[in-house]
């Protein structure tokens, strides 16, 4: 059976990991800690870990003035709060002066469930990639979360990861899994089309695949982990061989992955594209599950994307 | 170091003229809140800081967080005396392809310890930078600058409960209170006060001073080095435009720039050369 492992829970993990290797890595908090999974950092390295309180604007700030002073800030809260809340601290105290500042959200997207539309962060993504000198990461399970977190804690510069809260499939082996920033990862060969996913929705893409298989559909499967810098190489190599793309993503269709890949395709080498995720429109609370079927982010949803944009390109 | 009261106010002097004339020839920018906070910054880099201009970046630096970075013409005209960088560059202020830019980008201009602009960011990056300190049990200590005007930012009370929460004592924020923002005086758009006891309330020791006594500026700055266990916020009184007849107290002049006119008339009154 598939482990079942939230990105969230991951990330506390390779946190510990690296505070012991690293002592100039800082982290804080804003009164999140034990839903973000920074807690364990906390309690392991107090005199490393800052809680702010509900201040999220000062979160950022403060993690810009430790970076601006040698240390490695990594803040959390939920992405809605980080993005959202800060988002011109963001830019104007970390992108700008390019600090080197870890911003890790978690409770992103949909998939937060019972909180609400309110605490359902669809546009993370989208206002991350817009300011210059961010990279944006979305880790498709645990153990992409953890290669993650030790990779931007050697990298110079400010990046954005966003995790999410519900316990998700284990698509990656840890043992042999290589992780490099902005590079994308064909988890499967196809030919008629390929789905490019991120996130929670790659393991989707993996199921939808293989039922596309049996309807006598060869999907190719993209992981796209760092949507910026996207990885245009193996993006184009797709359009070229394929002939027809679909994306997923939990968030908004407006501004996140499917646009940066429609930004890439449509300047190089266009074909169709077809973008799954929420279609410009709040969430609400519910079920995890339920939600993503309501709001048409399963594998079926991929599959109908696949399936149509399979017959056009005829 | 080692300067005299006198020594220091000529520096002060001859930096309101490198303002007034960094302006005059960049057609923008902000006089009023330079001029005011002039001797503060003289008195900081000129008599209490711990920089090396030949090494902007040393690590154990004090440090200078311009947090109502409009001020940044007294800020550049300040380093570029110090020698952080050569004095023509003050006269490519906001320029293209200048170094110096509106606001303070820390990225481009040596001796710039955080980029600021967007008010209340810089007070909030100055206690990340005292956290710092702390953590490294490093001995350096943090300045910081801010408006009254800027008080009006939530992040400004986000920060200052947070600095004094983890008793960050190697802090040391200075109000600059000149009583004016763009709208008109602080306590008609949108009152600040009383902004002792806001800070008092806010678990930080609250010290008063006269913003142009460089005796005074010395005096509090000292004093407020011997604090323990509590941030110092220094609220300096001053005089918007200070020097400059015409400019003095007047809100108009936080964001105009001298015409050329204007510029012979205030260098003449600050015993510039014309």
């Amino acid at each position: 059976m598939t482990k079942m492992i939230a990105t969230r829970d991951a990330y506390g993990e390779a946190l510990i990991e690296i505070g012991k290797d690293n002592e100039n890595v800082v982290v804080l908090d804003a009164d999140l800690s034990k839903s973000t999974k920074t807690h364990g950092f906390g309690q392991e390295f107090p005199n490393r870990f800052i809680n702010v309180g509900i201040a999220e604007q000062n979160l950022i700030g403060t993690a810009a003035g430790l970076a601006a002073a040698g240390k490695i800030p990594f803040a959390s809260t939920f992405a809605m709060f980080a993005t959202g809340r800060a988002f011109e601290v963001i830019r104007n105290s970390v992108g700008y002066p390019k600090l080197n500042v870890k911003i890790c959200a978690t409770h992103s997207g949909i998939t937060v469930g019972e909180d609400g539309a309110s605490h359902q962060a669809l546009e993370d993504i989208s206002c991350m990639r817009t300011i210059p000198n961010m990279t944006v990461i979305v880790p498709a399970d645990g153990v992409e979360t953890k290669a993650a977190i030790h990779a931007i804690s050697k990298m110079e510069g400010p990046v954005y990861v966003r995790l999410g809260r519900l316990a998700v499939p284990t698509i990656n082996d840890e043992a042999s899994y290589e992780f490099k920033i902005g590079k994308g990862v064909t988890l499967k060969e196809g030919t008629d089309v390929t789905i490019i996913a991120t996130g929670l929705m790659v393991s989707e893409a993996l199921e939808a695949a293989k039922e596309l298989e049996t309807k006598g559909i060869n999907a190719r499967v993209i992981n796209i982990h760092t949507i910026k810098p996207l990885d245009n190489e193996i993006v184009i190599k797709a359009a070229k061989e394929t002939g027809a793309i679909v994306t997923a993503e939990e968030h908004n269709i407006i501004g996140g992955l499917g646009s940066a890949v429609a930004e890439v395709i449509s300047e190089s080498y266009p074909v169709l594209l077809k973008r799954v995720g929420t279609k410009d429109t709040f969430g609400e609370s519910g079920k995890p599950a339920d939600l993503m079927k309501k709001y048409e982010l399963t594998k079926d949803n991929i599959i109908d994307a696949v399936v149509d944009v399979v017959k056009k390109k005829q | 170091m080692g300067k005299s009261i006198q020594e220091l106010k000529q520096i002060a002097n001859d930096i309101r003229k490198d303002i007034i004339e960094m302006l005059a020839e960049s057609g923008s920018g902000h006089p009023g809140g330079s001029l005011s906070a002039t001797d503060i910054l003289t008195v900081l880099y000129f008599n209490e800081m711990n920089v090396d201009p030949n090494n902007s970046k040393w690590e154990d630096r004090d440090r200078f967080v311009l947090s109502k970075g409009h001020a940044a013409p007294v800020l550049y005209a300040t380093l570029a005396k110090k020698g952080f960088f050569p004095k023509e560059e003050l006269m490519k202020l906001r320029k293209i392809d200048a170094m110096l830019q509106g606001h303070p980008d820390m990225k481009g201009t040596p001796g710039v310890d955080m980029s600021t602009g967007s008010l209340g960011q810089g007070f909030s990056a100055s206690c990340g930078m005292a956290m710092a300190a702390k953590i490294d049990k490093k001995d350096y200590r943090v300045y910081t600058l801010l408006g009254d005007g800027e008080l009006q930012e939530g992040l400004v009370w986000e920060a200052a409960m947070l600095a004094a929460h983890y008793k960050l004592d190697n802090l040391t924020a200075i109000i600059d209170y000149n009583g004016l923002q763009i709208d008109g005086k602080t306590d008609e758009v949108l009152s600040v006060n009383p902004v002792t006891d806001k800070f008092k309330a806010f678990g930080w020791n609250v010290m008063e001073m006269d913003g142009h006594s460089i005796e005074e500026i010395i005096e509090s700055i000292a004093k407020a080095k011997e604090i323990k266990d509590a941030p110092t916020v220094i609220v300096a009184k001053t005089i918007k435009g200070k020097g400059v007849s015409f400019m003095e107290d007047k809100a108009e002049w936080h964001g105009n720039a001298p015409k050329e006119d204007q510029k012979v008339q205030a260098l003449k009154e600050l015993g510039g050369e014309i």
